[in-house]
């Protein structure tokens, strides 16, 4: 388990075997984000289609994963059908602890099955199941005939798609043990394209712990830490969905499209709203005692007299953000009815819901009508919401495969490009200002979680963008850095570097431990690299023009100052890539020379 | 003498803290399965969580079933192991009428022992180490807990 390569199975869906490969390069990449760039960049096919059955399909876990508490996220890497190039998206539910204990540190997808399958690996198993019967069913259905399948209830993961994985949506997520998601751009279409519905991951190994009694003092501080101290507070109480209150007080929610920041019905869908009316219980991700999986229940008068369902559906801010204050639905139960359709279908929460926003906005300025909608969508008409979920996942006609391909397609297509709330990707659930906006349509993964510009933006009021763009790149590579243990981002407060580098030690990674930041960076760069080898130009991402109409507690957005913020961000993406370009180039010419040799 | 009991489990979020502690601490192992107590979803994650772990037997069926001797009965309940008695035939956790005894791979028993040192880890208070007054407690009891 505690080795100085990586261990990593390769499945080939057209044959049904698998390989098991050492490969080198555990001081260089870390794991994680690291290992999935070094398996991308092995197996990857730059110049070929997303689609390609060649391409890969990556899950990669990191050194710290399982023997330090929230060391519980996967890194899902793959060329992506929003934008065709390479893509990163983190989950976590049992995911990471499975590929612990199944003794991979990667699971390596590449192949295109010939049948619908299910793919079954654990330390002793690789198994590929035809599950042509599945077609079409929604994720809750696929998981219950999946726990029937295979073995291991509670130590093993069940990844699956809905429809919207199968129609090769690029909104389309894959859903991690039912709560949890590699949700954005569209790593669930990736899936569909390799005919794979499903992934058990079976955590059935057991390794021993090294000696001596460093590594058990430091989980027992670090423990502390983390359940005992303030520091996680947030998370287990409200969760991220207190976010909704803070950000509307200081006009930073976008609402209706991002037409207002701010909205007096927006408490309605706060944090304390949904933990006072529609919280049932709380979850976590194995691994962590903090659980911050916060699981709402909607109930369902099927039938009369008085006959009801309930479903259990998991919120957070970014949903409440995507199917509630986006779309103008202010009551929890009908926002969670959204977010559940959602997820039935298997579409990224936050797309869908940003979509159908700009698709609502096109309806009243009449860019489209129900000709194109079917249904017609008015804001706050949660119904009408959970029924246009269904036809963006299926691609019902030309304009929901459009839609389903990314809002700024359709807004091409049919106009409106002005108001599409896009950055990178649909926007996330924060209008903070000029830095997290630059920081989400530039960003790696197009994530608000790429680096902090929207706690840039709320700590300081100077226009400096150098400072600006400094933060972004230094929070980046601290992050990459978190991302290649795997830790959860909610746990950067306690993982600081120099905790990190303990934790390394006291488990053996002796090589790892003093060099993170270093091995951080290179990582930064060498995700950087993939990105641009795949197509990215930082200079042609535009910021719609939406964004510059925003108002927040501090004024106007000034455009002149994102602009700024923007050019140089961009500068400081191809310098990097262009540096991990030149060490790769070198790394190779080294090679070419020792083989000669 | 002391018994782990497992009370709480309806507020049990699915961390495994306690299975990890277990395994950590007692077996010195990175485990959720080599564990004195181990936690599986109750058909799915949308029905919760059930703890398997050993309810602290007096009779314990699995002391009776092993043909070496390597586990005796536990004052207070459960049993004690020695595992240099044991020949790894499995009989322990065939034996079990809750599926509380773990067979690793090459067949090594691992079973609580009722120390109580997973109780801390849980973020929840869903275990709870207690005494039995001689004799045997549910250890999915709530209240009062005696058998």
């Amino acid at each position: 388990m505690i080795r100085d390569h990586f261990r990593v199975i390769r499945v080939d869906l057209h044959s049904g075997k698998g390989e098991i490969l050492t490969i080198e390069g555990r001081d260089r990449y870390a794991g994680g984000s690291g290992l999935a760039a070094l398996l991308f960049s092995r197996f990857g096919r730059m110049d070929k289609s997303w689609e390609e059955p060649d391409q890969p399909l990556i899950f990669a876990i990191g050194p710290l994963t399982g023997l330090f508490p929230l060391m519980s996220k996967t890194v899902c890497a793959f060329k992506s059908p929003y934008h065709d190039q390479y893509a990163e998206s983190h989950g976590g539910g049992r995911s990471a602890l499975a590929l612990r204990f199944a003794d991979l540190d990667a699971l390596v997808i590449t192949g295109r099955a010939r049948a619908l399958s299910c793919l079954c690996v654990g330390s002793r198993n690789i198994e590929l199941k035809n599950v042509h019967f599945m077609r079409g069913l929604d994720i809750h259905a696929t998981g219950k005939l999946f726990r029937r399948m295979f073995p291991g209830a509670g130590h093993r993961s069940i990844l699956r798609i809905g429809p919207a994985g199968e129609t090769l949506s690029a909104m389309a997520g894959v859903i991690v043990d039912t709560y949890r998601h590699f949700g954005r751009l569209g790593a669930g279409a990736v899936m569909g394209a390799k005919n794979l519905k499903g992934i058990a991951i079976l955590g059935d190994g057991s390794f021993p712990l090294p000696e001596g009694k460093d590594y058990p003092t430091l989980f027992q501080d670090v423990y502390s830490l983390l359940t005992g101290t303030e520091m996680m507070h947030k998370y287990h109480n409200l969760g991220t969905a207190e976010n909704v209150v803070v950000l509307n007080e200081i006009q930073a929610l976008p609402f209706r499209n991002l037409q207002q920041t701010c909205d007096p019905a927006a408490p309605e869908i706060s944090g304390e709203k949904f933990a006072e009316k529609a919280l049932l219980r709380n979850a976590a991700c194995a691994g962590c005692p903090v659980g911050c999986i916060h699981l709402g229940f909607v109930r369902e008068k099927f039938m009369e007299p008085n006959q009801f369902l309930y479903r259990q559906v998991s919120y957070d801010h970014e949903p409440i953000f995507a199917a509630g204050c986006m779309l103008a639905v202010t009551d929890p139960f009908a926002a969670l009815d959204i977010m559940e359709e959602a997820d039935k279908v298997g579409l990224d929460i936050m797309s869908a819901g940003v979509a159908l926003a700009w698709a609502t906005e096109a309806s009243e300025k009449g860019i489209v009508s129900t000709a194109e909608t079917i249904v017609p969508l008015r804001f706050g008409d949660a119904g009408a919401y959970q029924q246009a979920m269904w036809h963006l996942a299926r691609g019902e006609n030309d304009f929901y495969r459009l839609l389903a391909s990314g809002t700024l397609r359709a807004a091409e297509r049919f106009g409106g490009k002005d108001f599409a709330c896009v950055l990178g990707q649909e926007m996330a659930g924060y209008a903070t200002g000029e830095v997290f906006f630059v920081s989400q349509a530039l960003g790696l993964r197009h994530s608000h979680l790429d680096s902090g510009g929207y706690s840039f933006d709320q700590k300081h009021t100077e226009k400096d963008a150098a400072k600006a763009v400094e933060f972004l790149v230094e929070d980046e590579r601290s992050r990459c850095g978190l991302t290649s243990m795997v830790s959860c981002l909610f746990a950067r407060g306690v993982y600081t570097e120099s905790r990190l580098a303990e934790c390394l030690a006291s488990v053996g990674y002796d090589g790892l431990a003093g060099t993170i930041g270093p091995v951080s960076e290179r990582i930064r760069c060498e995700r950087w690299r993939l990105r641009m080898a795949t197509g990215f130009d930082p200079d042609r991402v535009d910021i719609p023009k939406r964004f510059s109409e925003v108002v927040t507690w501090k004024g106007p957005i000034d455009w002149n100052f994102l602009s700024e913020v923007k050019t140089e961000y961009a500068q400081r993406i191809r310098a990097v890539a262009a540096e991990s370009a030149r060490e790769r180039d070198n790394q190779d010419r080294k090679k070419e020379k020792n083989t000669t040799a | 003498m002391k018994i782990l009991t497992t009370p709480r489990m309806e507020r049990c979020i699915g961390c495994h803290s306690c299975s990890l502690a277990c395994a950590r601490q007692v077996h010195k192992n990175l485990s959720w399965n080599t564990a004195g107590i181990r936690i599986a979803s109750s058909g799915g994650l949308s029905t919760g969580f059930e703890a398997r772990t050993c309810l602290a037997c007096d009779p314990a069926p699995c002391a009776a079933a092993c043909p070496t001797g390597a586990y005796s009965q536990r004052k207070g309940g459960g049993v004690v192991v020695r595992k240099k008695l044991c020949i790894r035939c499995g009989e322990c956790a065939r034996a079990c009428p809750v599926d509380a005894i773990y067979l690793a791979p090459d067949g090594e028993p691992f079973v609580c022992i009722h120390c109580g040192r997973c109780v801390p880890f849980c973020p929840h208070d869903c275990l709870e180490h207690r005494e039995t007054g001689g004799k045997a407690a549910a250890a999915g009891a709530t209240d009062g807990g005696e058998a």
